[in-house]
């Protein structure tokens, strides 16, 4: 049984608004898939311990640790990388145009699962408050930034979102 | 770091087929969840299994109800679905609060309190809170259901006392009578909590008494500890509680065995337990809370 090699499994889900179909197996992480199966490296790999949110993705809207959490569970799924926040025509997404109006990344390494951590909050709650920000991120680790920015352009985007909305 | 090892993946239809499966596959299988502690520890080839029974592909182990007096949590419940949940926020706002501050925004979107209960990580909040609050958790096996008191459950650190086919499918907690109040603290400051500090008060009509108390101290032994000693002595007038809650702490402390290690010392979580539990007798004795 131990050295059986276990079945591909055909994965299909719908990532970024398209649907995608992976043959993958059962232990292969959804940054795995993401980032060797289908080349979409913005989710960044670091303490693997579901503890600095540079991997974080969304699956049905909500935060995931992608280096940690099976692809498996991703099927029949919406998944939203960082890849597939940029608008329709090609612009930026408002919390990744104010990340750089605000100055909240410098090594970026950080900053894809900041943005989509950041994402989770504002579509559930477009009006934090400034402890609320604090609170929803604060499982996304920043060596460079010491935090503030990232609150501010968080805030900001809220702002952004909000006028655009009308 | 190295891929996961190769495993498969199965998904019972029912508790029944999830018990013979634990049975057949024995130490070569696990019960599978959110995957927020275990696909760590695999990840880190600190444990190894060739099958994962996947637990949430049976039906109805995540919801949540009141019924009875108490609150019915299932297993398959998430930290975010139990945080949200309308049913504990208005009957059980303490257990609400505890589960918005585990771990982080991701650990809660796909971690299960079944989960966490199971894993029995010494640093971790629920068991804590839940054995203050007299919780108590359903098991399920080929031999039918059984019910067992939360420090019945947990049998040491990283150890559950279910037999191997058995499934946790939830946990029972009474629901808080109009006189009860309870608070849960916790310290921390990196990933895990350091200490954490249950206490349920049970006052008198003006709340000028305090006619009965459980505590419990988690994260500082194998298990979280509840002391009926240090419970006795909270008991007694409100406003002369200071001197009683120290008094307590201390008892709690000797009660908890605390030692010595990278944490901090046994003399810091001493200090810690005192300052948490006049914290949280603070909380339950202000009518504002």
């Amino acid at each position: 049984m131990s050295n059986a090699k276990p079945a591909l499994v055909e994965l299909r889900f719908e990532l970024n608004g398209k649907d995608v179909a992976v043959e993958c197996e059962p232990q292969q992480t959804l940054s795995e898939v993401l980032r060797n199966r289908l080349n979409l490296t913005g989710a960044k790999i670091s303490c693997e311990v579901q503890v600095c949110g540079a991997c974080t993705v969304l699956v049905d809207g909500l935060p995931v640790s992608s280096c940690t959490y099976l692809a498996y569970e991703a099927r029949g799924r919406r998944v939203t990388s960082i890849e597939g926040l940029e608008n329709a025509d090609r612009t930026l997404h408002p919390i990744q145009q104010c990340f750089i109006d605000e100055f909240a990344f410098q090594c970026g390494f950080c900053t894809p699962g900041m943005i989509l951590s950041a994402k989770a909050l504002l579509d559930d709650n477009p009006e934090p408050t400034d402890d609320e920000i604090i609170h929803h991120m604060d499982g996304n680790l920043c060596r460079c930034t010491g935090y503030v920015p990232i609150v501010k352009a968080i805030r900001k985007a809220a702002a952004v979102m909000k006028e655009a909305r009308g | 770091m190295m891929p996961l090892r190769r495993f498969a993946i199965h998904r019972p239809a029912d508790l029944g087929e999830a018990a013979e499966m634990l049975d057949h596959y024995g130490d070569t299988g696990t019960l599978y969840a959110g995957g927020t502690e275990l696909l760590l520890a695999m990840r880190h080839d600190l444990l190894r299994y060739e099958h994962l029974i996947d637990i949430k592909a049976v039906a109805g182990l995540d919801s949540i109800e009141a019924r009875d007096g108490h609150i019915h949590i299932g297993a398959g419940a998430t930290h975010r679905t139990i945080e949200r949940s309308p049913v504990v926020r208005e009957l059980l706002p303490v257990m609400a609060r505890m589960e918005a501050e585990v771990a982080n925004v991701r650990v809660r979107a796909a971690g299960t309190l079944g989960g966490n209960l199971c894993f029995a990580e010494p640093h971790s909040d629920p068991a804590t809170l839940l054995l203050a609050l007299g919780g108590t958790a359903r098991a399920q096996g080929k031999g039918g259901e059984r019910t067992l008191a939360m420090d019945e459950l947990l049998a040491g650190a990283y150890e559950n006392s279910l037999s191997r086919d058995e499934v946790l499918t939830g946990v029972n907690v009474p629901v808080p009578g109009p006189t009860q109040r309870a608070a849960y603290l916790k310290f921390q400051v990196h990933e895990r909590p350091l200490l954490g500090l249950a206490l349920v008060l049970d006052l008198n009509e003006d709340g000028s008494e305090i006619r009965a108390a459980r505590c419990a101290v988690g994260c500082v032994s194998p298990t979280p500890c509840r002391s009926e000693a240090a419970e006795r002595l909270i008991a007694g007038p409100a406003a002369a509680a200071g001197e009683r809650l120290q008094q307590a702490a201390d008892t709690l402390a000797d009660e908890a065995a605390l030692t010595d290690d990278r944490e901090g010392s046994a003399e810091y979580k001493r200090h810690l337990i005192g300052v948490l539990l006049r914290r949280a007798a603070g909380k339950c004795l202000d009518a504002n809370e």
